[in-house]
This record gives C-alpha cells, structure tokens and sequence, in this order.
C-alpha cells in the first residue's frame, strides 16, 4: 500500500503534514514518534476514521483493520467475544462458528473464550481477541496503534511474538505504530520516524537503528532507556 | 433489588412508590363513591372523625378526594414522562444519525432549550391550549424532553466514541446495527434510571399547574387541584391543604429518592471475593541502622475483606542511594510509597515493625512535629504532571506556601526561594514562569515544578512514583537526569517506582522487585541482566525488547498473569506461572542474603 | 498499584495567542447564540397569541361580547393586518418596550413589568445567594467527612436529605412554612410584601430545594478533587487543613458549583410564580397566573417574554463567567 501527500488538518492545525509512507505486501512497518508527532493521526486517516488530503493506494480501504491501544476500551462490554469476532464476518450464519474458532486459533486462544465476556478476560487476551476480530475481515493492511503499551512488560512479550508470527504465515501487512523504539525495533522491517506531524526519517529497521541520519532520530534513540546503562 | 432494600433510602423510596401505585389502583374503586358525594349538610368543615382532613364547598369528604386523585396525579405524570422521553430520546439520537450540520442544529437547539425551565413552557402551552391537563401535560412533556435529549446526547456521544464502535464501523457494520448493538444497550441502563426521576419532576410539576389553577380544572381533580381549592381556606382550617400537600410530597420524594437509588445500585461495582488473611512474614527486627535515611521494616498494607495489596515489606536507602523499586501494575509498588509517604486513602490500613524517616521513629513522634518532618524533608513526584499541580493556583505560589507554612517565611522571602527553586531544576525564565498558572507549562516542566517543590525544604527522601510514564522518552531522559543531579547535590535517598525495568536500570543503584506485595528480591543494579537470582527477576528482564534483543528470536514471556491482592494464596506467589516451581513453593520463601548486597525470595534461587 | 501507563495524546495549547483567540471565539459564539435564541423567543412569544384555535379576542371577551366590541379590540391589537405585517409591527413594538396594553385593567403591559419585575428578581436573587451560603460549606464539609467511603453514616444521611429536600417543590415549603410559621406560631407576616421579615418565608421556601441539590453536587466536585493528585501533594507537604481545602479545594470546585448555581437562578425565577401565589407576593408570576386565567393575552405574552429573556441573560452570564474563570472551558469546547 502507498500512502502519498497525506495530510490532516484539524482548523489551523496540521496533524499529519504531507506524509509518504510505502507498507510492502507482507512487511511490518515500524511508526515511531513522541506525543503530538501525529503517528496516532495518520493511523485514524489510514482506517478512514479522520478526514484527509491526499492519496492512499494500493490497498481497499475497506479491507483495512485497526487494533487499538487500549484492550478495555476496544470490545463492547455487553457481547461475548464470539459475537464480537463473528461482527465481522461476510459469511453464512451455519459456518460463523468455525470461522470464530479458526480465528481464535490463530491468535493462539482456545475456542471456549467465544463465550466469555471480554470482563472475564486479561489485558493480554483481549488484545488478542481484538486482532482476531480484525483478522476476520480478511485485512490487506492491519494497523496496530500502540497495541501493547497498556499491556504489562511480560504480556507484552507474547503479543509482539503474535504479531511476528502472523507475518510470517499470513503474510500480513502491517502500520505497527509505537512511541517505544525498542519495541518497533523488535516487529519491523521497516521504521519510520515521524516529529510534529513530519515523516523524518524511513528506512530498513537496521539502518535507521544503527545508522540514523536525521538529529531527530538521532536523539530520540539516545533518549531510548537501557538496562544498566548508567547516565 | 436486594442493594436497593439495604440502603434505608433505597426502602424508603420503594416502599413510597409502591404504595403510591397500589393507591393508584384500588383508590378510586373504594373511595370513588365517597370522594363524589355531596352533602350539603357538611359543607367546609374542618377536622373530624368523620371527616380527618375535613369536607369541601359541597361537603365531600376530602381525605377520600385525595385517596381518589392519586391515579389521575399518577397517569397524568406517567403521560407527561412518556411524552418527554420519546420526544427526547429521539432529538438525543437524531445528531448521531443525521449529517454533520444538522446534527450541530439539532445539539445548538437541544442545548437552549435544555436551561428553560418547564413552567414556563408549560405556561406558553395553558395559554395556547387553554386552561387544563392537556396543556399542561403537553407543555411540561415537552419541557421535559430536552434534559433527555441531552442525556441521550451525552451518553451516546461517549460510546460512539469508543474504541469498539470504531471497531465496528471500520468492520462495515451497517450504521443502523451499530446504533442498535453498540450504542443502545450501552445507554439504555442511565436512560431508563432517569426516568424515575423525570416522573417524579413531572408529578411535582403538574401539581404545581393544578395548584395555580392553570392545569386539571373540575370536575376532574388531581392533588394539585385539591391544593388549589384548599389553599384558600389555610387560614382557618390548614389541614384541608395540608393533606394534599403531603400526598404531592411523598410522591415526589418516593420517585426520587428510588431514582437515586436505582442509580447508586446501578453504578455499585461488584465487591472483590474475600480471601483469608495471610499473616506476614514476621522476622526478628534487627538493631535500626543509624546511616539509612529511610527504614522501613514489616510494612503491610490492609483493606477491608482480607485484601493486603503489600505484605511484610522491608526497605532501607541510605543518603544519596537511588533505590528503584519496580513491579507490574498490581504488585503493590505504589502504595507502598503511598504508605510511606502516609497517604494511603481511607479505609487502607497500614502497619509497620518500623518507620523510621533520617533516624526518627514516625510512631513516636507527636502529631505536630510529624507533620512539620514529612512537609519539609520528604519530597513526592507523581506519575501526571498534569494533576499534579492544582490547575487554580499560580506556580510560585504553589512552591512557596510550604516556606510560608513549615519554615514561617515571609510571602516575598518564600516567593524569592520558590523563583531560585524554578531556576535550580532549569526552568527558563523563572520569574515570569512563577507567575504562570500550570496549565500554561509543557508537561516536562510541571514534573520539574514539581520537584521544585520538594526542593523549598531540604529533602531527605525524594520519593518518585513513575514520575516519568507520562512523559515522552527524549523529556524522561531530562527528568531522570534532574532527578539524579538533585539527589547527588542534597544527599537525599531517592526512591523510584516504576514498571519500566529498563529506566530503573538506568537511573538506580540498587533495585528491589516487587511482585503480589512481596519484594522477591534486592540487587545492585549492575547484577540486573546477568546475576538475577529469582525467575521472576529473570523473566522480567528477558522479556524486555531493548536495542540489543536478538530480532530472529521470539521474547520471553511469563504465562498467566499476577494474582490480584485478594488471591494472594499463603506459598509463593509466582509459583504458578514460574517453569522451576516445585511442592516446596506451598510454602513461603524468605528473603534471604544471596551474595554481597543481594537477597532473594526463592526456593528455587540459581 | 500503578496503573496502566498513561500515554500521551494530549497536545498542549500553544502558547497565550492562541488562548486569547480561542476566549474572544467563545464569548463571540455564546453572544451570538445570544441573539439568536432572543430572536426565537420573540418570534415564539408572537406566535403564542396566533396559535390560540379560534378567535383570541372571542375567546378573551366571551361569545355575549357585541360584535363592534370585539371589531375594535381586534383593530387594536392589529388582528386585521396580514401576518408578516404584524409580527414586524410587534418585533418594532417590543424593541421600542411598548408590550401593549391589559385587556381588564387598560394599563400598558411596559408599566406592569416595570413596576413588578423588581420585586420577583430580588426574591430569586436573595435566594440563590442564600442556597449558595448555606449550600457550599454543607457540601464540602460532606465531602470532607466521606472522603473515600468513610462516615458512611454521614453519607446515608447526607444524601438521604438532600434526597428528599430536592423532591420538594418550592410551593409545598412555601404552604407548610405559612401554615408553621406565620399561621401556627405567627412569627412571620403570611402574605404580601413589607418589611424585611416579609421575606424570610419566601426566600427560604424558594431556596430549600436548590440548596440541597448545590450541597450535593459541591460534595461531589470536593470528593473529586481530593482525590487528584495535587491534593494529594499537598498533603505530602503537610499543608494545614484549612489551608488545603480553602485555599486549593474550593476554588476548583467553584467552577462547577456556580454553574448549576446559575442554571438554578433561572429555576428559581420559574419557581417564584408559585411561590409568590402563596404568599401574594406583587411579582411577575402572581400577575402571569392572573393573566393566563382570565384570558388577559397581551399580559401573559409581555410577562413570558421577560420571564424568557431573563432565562437567557442569565445563561449567557453564566457562560461568560466561567469562560473568565475557568480559562481551559473556553479552549475544551472548541
């Protein structure tokens, strides 16, 4: 998918200003940037939930999914996760079940969670029942904004192998957007960097890492926590 | 049902409600007959046996009147609310439905019509309608309706804007089946609790047309009408208006006070199960170390029902020590600052072997001289920088009242010291900032505003409880630096709460963790990666993606998740997610020494 | 007990410019509302007398008046005009302040609002002040008491009274407080307006309820905002109680608490009607009710028009207010 000269203004002030961004068939890119950088923005107009300027290609916008950041917030209370996973679905009623499960499955999740309420579930699981909610809509392009930063370190761990391993058998192609580096580091083949609405830097994840060409970049990845670094 | 009885309140309202619908039903067959009876023998009595609240101007028996007006009082009222809340829930809707202008149309009307008051609608509507009910149930229903509008408004503008909604539409889930699977259920609860209420306010209102004489006009009468006639007669015989009187009012007060506590039930969250209490690990308390600035020996914290969220923790930081302590949401890691802070929220119960702050036992010292000892030389940091500072109130002035409380300072001695303070954490331009209120400041700097503050005094413990997870990286890499530089500059222990094991790594000295309440090991930082004794310890670390992680391999995770305070059983408490565990976990593990300056809860150590 | 990391995703205000345009945007907006509304209200007011079925002055006179009666009475009130003619004669009227004359008594409707709104807003405005004094320092001393669920006793009877004070309309104190207090035990005049002991029943029968609805929701905004975090680094620095809840609790609670104050003033004026009914007092509302019984129409137009504008002054100083007080108000809306 190819997003070209996208921008999103909200009054006078412009979220996302003239951003082009490549999503290759089948690759995780990284979207990096602080509060206000406008990563959040871009993945709303990306998911048509914001109006914008510009070109998105390459893609049925349709057959685009978000999962969200907060795993409480993202199912409704008041459905069981079948139903919720099922809402989705363009397919016989005889054949939802299956599918349910299928998808379940694939989000390493026994079948029996379809007839939990998502009160009864983890932050984790729930995470992991909203991915196969969007994964039932067949996706050309999964957006994942911040998906694990309301998550505790050791649940994370288990997600960002969920969402390598998708890639890896469904060939899933992936906005994985996060303000933590080491984390988009991790999943991405590819990182861009965003700053006040701008797309500053992009390029394979190793050589932005190791090699970055942009102050920005720079400092954001100075600024990057270590264990026992000490300042 | 069985919350609503408990609270007196709660049965109050029921009860009054209730008898007010049974009135409503068997009044009128049992009284019907007396209520219309004239007598001109017994014309304008006053009070009798036969007669409890006396006879009106056709000698009719008034108390059996007011037996009888009930159910029109009731139907009218019930009527009335119908009215409103269709009328209300449909305009409440309609900005959901409609497109983008219309919606601001429909929400600009609802909200002007929302402040008008219902009388004076219902007036407009008796003089357009004439005199009686029908004007005045029309033009109150009516009035009613725009305070349900706006409810609906709000109620369904917070869902729709809800994470699952959006899920659902990027799904291309039909708008219509979003409005009825997403959005109405989830509102239907509070609409319906609302509509005690406005069948209280509309029996309440109704009755005030019929008392002006402006609503249900004879033969018909409602308590309101009764009011009326009876009004004019107070001066010699005050029961005849009374006993209306009193009926409107235990109607209004029954729909009321039932609404506010179908409310109150509706909102109540399920009580956690209760678990036995486990007694803490008692040990020996040993001599107090005289060089630490903070002891804290066998610190639990309780709440009611058996939950202890911290149990038998032990800490001491010595000056000019970073002591990170760090644990996943649920470990206990925040109230145990707040505990030693003293600011756990009622009902927490906190006890402690020993709370010693600079070499003084807390416990004993009297009241006045704690607190003086705590404003001046503890320091707190917390998590929203945001909250933080009280948003009505300039910066200096802030910063410069614990001058003027603790030390008696003059207000320009302090507010100087509070400018000095602001220009010490690097705050630019600090005179002009002082003068600012907080939510002129990024929130960068109202963390530094904030441990400015605990710089007015001289502080012994700075106690920072993740003072930076609101914060982007590239400002937490300042805060973290100004935090160490503070505590290098006043010798003061810092401790640092945090989740995010990678900056405790960076910023501390020694490193407790935290798991189910329990510290489950003590290291020095430099032992962090490498020499981690307990498999939680580990766990944690491994799981943690940094710049280093090895990218072709899956992250460690841990299986299931911490057990909530409650669940807390009486053996180790990571043991049922932890790969080493064996019959010996039943049991609890002490925190013993493992090697120089590292101690560990584990039977399974290696 | 740390929870969730709280991401960012708020972007702060840029600097003071952006305020100011953003507070002058405001006040434009709720002006402009203003007129608008005042527009409607006046378009409305005209209205009521056309949306009588029949013929209003038929309906006014009785179906015995003698025809040339009625003729004139319709040529006086321009009835014989075309509509649109009308409605501009009568926006011309208004704006001028002639409301038209009474029906029964002949006199210009100007002269009876003039003469009888000062009474009905003195009495509304001494209560609202008096539900405030008493209201806001129960409220917080409630919120203080059962901060975190303690003294659930104080709570159960706290809102247990406001509970039913509030179910309590204005009209039923105002009968109970004349047959106690000036029937019974004669210490207060039952009717008419005098001195200042004239007074006290109608205020305290207008003030009761909102009093107790103003305490409950002044316990509410104290109990949330000793529960943030700026209380809670007060009380880090030990700050003396007064000094805490004074100096930092009130003031943000004010906000809230003026609001529904505000938006009670204009319940307060609705609820005079009834109240100065009770005591015959020589407001407003004794004079609509009067009007609206007997069919007097220019009266009952006159007096719902002010009762209307008030409503909407009232409103739109309480915008503005706390677009003054509380800057960030203004900003969130937009």
């Amino acid at each position: 998918m190819i997003i070209k000269n996208l921008t999103v203004r909200f009054g006078a002030f412009t979220a996302v200003d003239d951003v082009t961004l490549e999503i290759p068939q089948g690759a995780i890119v990284g979207l990096v940037g602080e509060s206000g950088s406008g990563k959040s923005t871009l993945a709303k107009a990306v998911t048509g939930l914001v109006r914008y300027t510009g070109e998105i290609s390459g893609a049925d916008t349709r057959r685009i999914q978000m999962v969200f950041q907060n795993p409480y917030a993202s199912l409704n209370p008041r459905m069981t996760v079948g139903a919720s996973v099922a809402e989705g679905l363009r397919l016989p009623r005889a054949d939802r079940a299956a599918e349910v499960e299928r998808l379940l499955s694939l989000v390493s999740l026994p079948g029996a969670v379809a007839q939990r309420y998502p009160r009864e579930l983890s932050g984790g699981m729930r995470q992991r029942v909203a991915i196969a909610r969007a994964l039932g809509a067949r996706p050309e392009l999964l957006v994942a904004d911040e998906i694990t930063s309301a998550l505790d370190v050791s649940v994370q761990g288990s997600v960002l192998n969920l969402v390598r391993s998708l890639r890896e058998e469904l060939g899933l192609s992936m906005l994985f957007i996060s303000h933590n580096l080491a984390v988009v580091r991790y999943v991405s083949d590819v990182v861009a960097v965003m700053h006040q609405g701008r797309l500053v830097e992009t390029g394979p994840t190793e050589e932005v890492v190791d090699a970055p060409r942009h102050d920005y970049t720079r400092s954001l990845l100075e600024a990057v926590p270590r264990l026992g670094r000490v300042s | 049902m069985r919350h609503l009885l408990r609270s007196p309140a709660g049965l109050a309202g029921t009860t009054l409600v209730t008898i007010m619908v049974i009135l409503a039903i068997i009044g009128p067959p049992i009284w019907g007959a007396e209520a219309e009876r004239i007598n001109p023998s017994a014309i304008l009595q006053g009070v009798s046996d036969a007669h409890p609240l006396g006879t009106d101007n056709l000698g009719r028996d008034i108390l059996a009147r007011v037996m009888v007006a009930g159910r029109l009082s009731l139907l009218l009222a019930l009527l009335t609310t119908l009215i409103g809340a269709v009328i209300g829930t449909v305009l409440g809707a309609l900005p959901s439905v409609l497109p983008r202008r219309g919606a601001r149309v429909v929400t600009g009307t609802v909200n002007a019509l929302v402040a008008f008051p219902g009388l004076l609608l219902a007036m407009f509507t008796a003089v357009v309608a004439g005199l009686g009910a029908k004007g005045a149930v029309l033009g109150i229903g009516v009035a009613i309706a725009p305070g349900f509008a706006r409810l609906t408004q709000t109620l369904a503008a917070s869902v729709a804007g809800a994470d699952y909604v959006s899920a659902a539409r990027m799904l291309g889930v039909p708008r219509m089946r979003v409005m009825t699977r997403h959005v109405l259920p989830n509102i239907a609860e509070p609409l319906i609790l609302n509509l005690t209420q406005a069948l209280g306010s509309a029996l309440l209102a109704l009755a005030g047309m019929s008392f002006l004489g402006l609503g249900v006009q004879p033969p018909s009468f409602d308590w309101g009408r009764l009011l009326f006639e009876g009004f004019s007669r107070i001066y010699d015989t005050p029961a005849v208006a009374l006993g209306p009187a009193v009926a409107v009012a235990l109607a209004g007060i029954g729909f009321n006070l039932l609404g506010d506590a179908l409310a109150r039930a509706a909102a109540r969250t399920t009580t956690p199960a209760k678990a036995a209490p486990v007694p803490a690990a008692r040990q020996e308390i040993e001599e107090p170390d005289p060089e630490a600035v903070l002891e804290v020996r066998d610190l639990t914290v309780t709440f009611p029902g058996g939950v202890t969220p911290v149990r038998g923790l032990s800490l001491t930081v010595a000056p000019g020590e970073i002591v990170g302590l760090v644990g996943e949401s649920g470990s206990g890691k925040s109230l145990t600052s707040s505990a030693i802070g003293g600011l756990v929220p009622y009902p927490g119960k906190v006890t402690t072997g020993r709370l010693r702050l600079c070499g003084v036992d807390l416990a004993e010292l009297p009241e006045q001289e704690r607190r003086k000892l705590l404003g001046t030389s503890l320091a707190m940091v917390f998590q929203d920088p945001m909250a933080s500072l009280n948003p009505a109130l300039r910066v200096g002035g802030q910063l410069a009242e614990v001058a003027t409380v603790h030390q008696g300072a003059s207000r320009e001695k302090a507010w100087e010291r509070a400018v000095d303070r602001l220009d010490h954490v690097h705050i630019p331009e600090p005179e002009r900032r002082a003068r600012q209120h907080p939510h002129e400041l990024s929130g960068g700097m109202r963390q530094r505003v904030v441990i400015a503050m605990g710089l007015m005094g001289t502080p012994r413990l700075i106690i920072a409880d993740e003072p930076t997870t609101a914060l982007d990286v590239t400002v937490q890499r300042q805060i973290l630096r100004l935090l160490r530089q503070v505590t290098a500059e006043t010798g003061a222990a810092t401790l640092f709460i945090s989740h995010d094991i990678a900056v405790v790594g960076e910023l501390c000295d020694r490193v407790v963790v935290m798991y189910a309440g329990r510290v489950v090991e003590e290291l020095p930082v430099d032992q962090l990666v490498t020499g981690a004794a307990h498999p939680y310890t580990r766990a944690l670390v491994a799981s943690l993606p940094d710049m280093d992680t090895d990218r072709s391999l899956p992250l460690a995770s841990i299986p299931g998740r911490q057990p909530a305070p409650a669940e807390v059983g009486a053996g180790c408490a990571f043991a049922p997610r932890c790969a080493l565990a064996s019959d010996r976990c039943a049991e609890l593990p002490p925190l013993i020494p493992y090697g120089k300056a590292h101690s560990v809860a584990c039977w399974e150590a290696q | 007990m740390a929870g969730i990391p709280r991401l960012q995703g708020r972007r702060l205000l840029a600097g003071g410019v952006s305020l100011a345009r953003a507070r002058s945007a405001f006040l434009l907006r709720h002006l402009i509302r203003f007129v608008i509304s005042l527009a409607v209200l006046l378009v409305a007011s005209f209205a009521m007398i056309h949306l009588i079925p029949g013929d209003p002055v038929r309906a006014s006179l009785g179906q015995a008046a003698p025809i040339e009666l009625v003729e004139a009475r319709r040529a006086a009130l321009g009835l014989d005009q075309p509509i649109l003619t009308q409605l501009a004669t009568y926006v011309r009227n208004v704006l001028s302040g002639d409301f038209g004359t009474s029906f029964l008594s002949g006199e210009p409707v100007g002269d009876v609002i003039a003469t009888r709104l000062p009474n009905t807003l003195t009495l509304a405005l001494l209560a609202t002040v008096v539900a405030l004094l008493i209201a806001v320092p129960l409220g917080m001393w409630a919120g203080v008491r059962t901060e975190n669920g303690r003294n659930r006793g104080t709570e159960a009877t706290f809102t247990s009274a406001t509970g039913t004070a509030i179910a309590v309309p204005e009209f039923l104190y105002a009968i109970v407080l004349v047959a106690a207090f000036a029937i019974g035990l004669g210490w207060f005049p039952p009717a008419g307006k005098g001195g200042p002991e004239s007074y006290v029943l109608p205020i305290l029968s207008l003030a009761i309820a909102p009093a107790a609805m103003i305490a409950r929701i002044s316990r509410v905004e104290t109990l949330r905002e000793l529960g943030s975090d700026y209380v809670r680094l007060a009380r880090a620095k030990r700050l003396p109680a007064p000094r805490l809840y004074i100096r930092h609790v009130l003031p943000n609670t004010l906000t809230a608490t003026l609001t529904i104050g505000g938006l009670l003033l204009t319940g307060l004026i609705a609820g005079s009607v009834l109240v100065e009914y009770v005591f015959a007092w020589p407001g407003l509302g004794l004079r609509i009710v009067e009007s609206i019984t007997q069919k007097d129409y220019p009266v009952a137009q006159g007096v719902i028009l002010v009762y209307g504008a008030i409503v909407l002054v009232v409103n739109l100083l309480v915008d503005v207010l706390l677009g003054v007080l509380d800057p960030t108000s203004a900003v969130k809306e937009t």
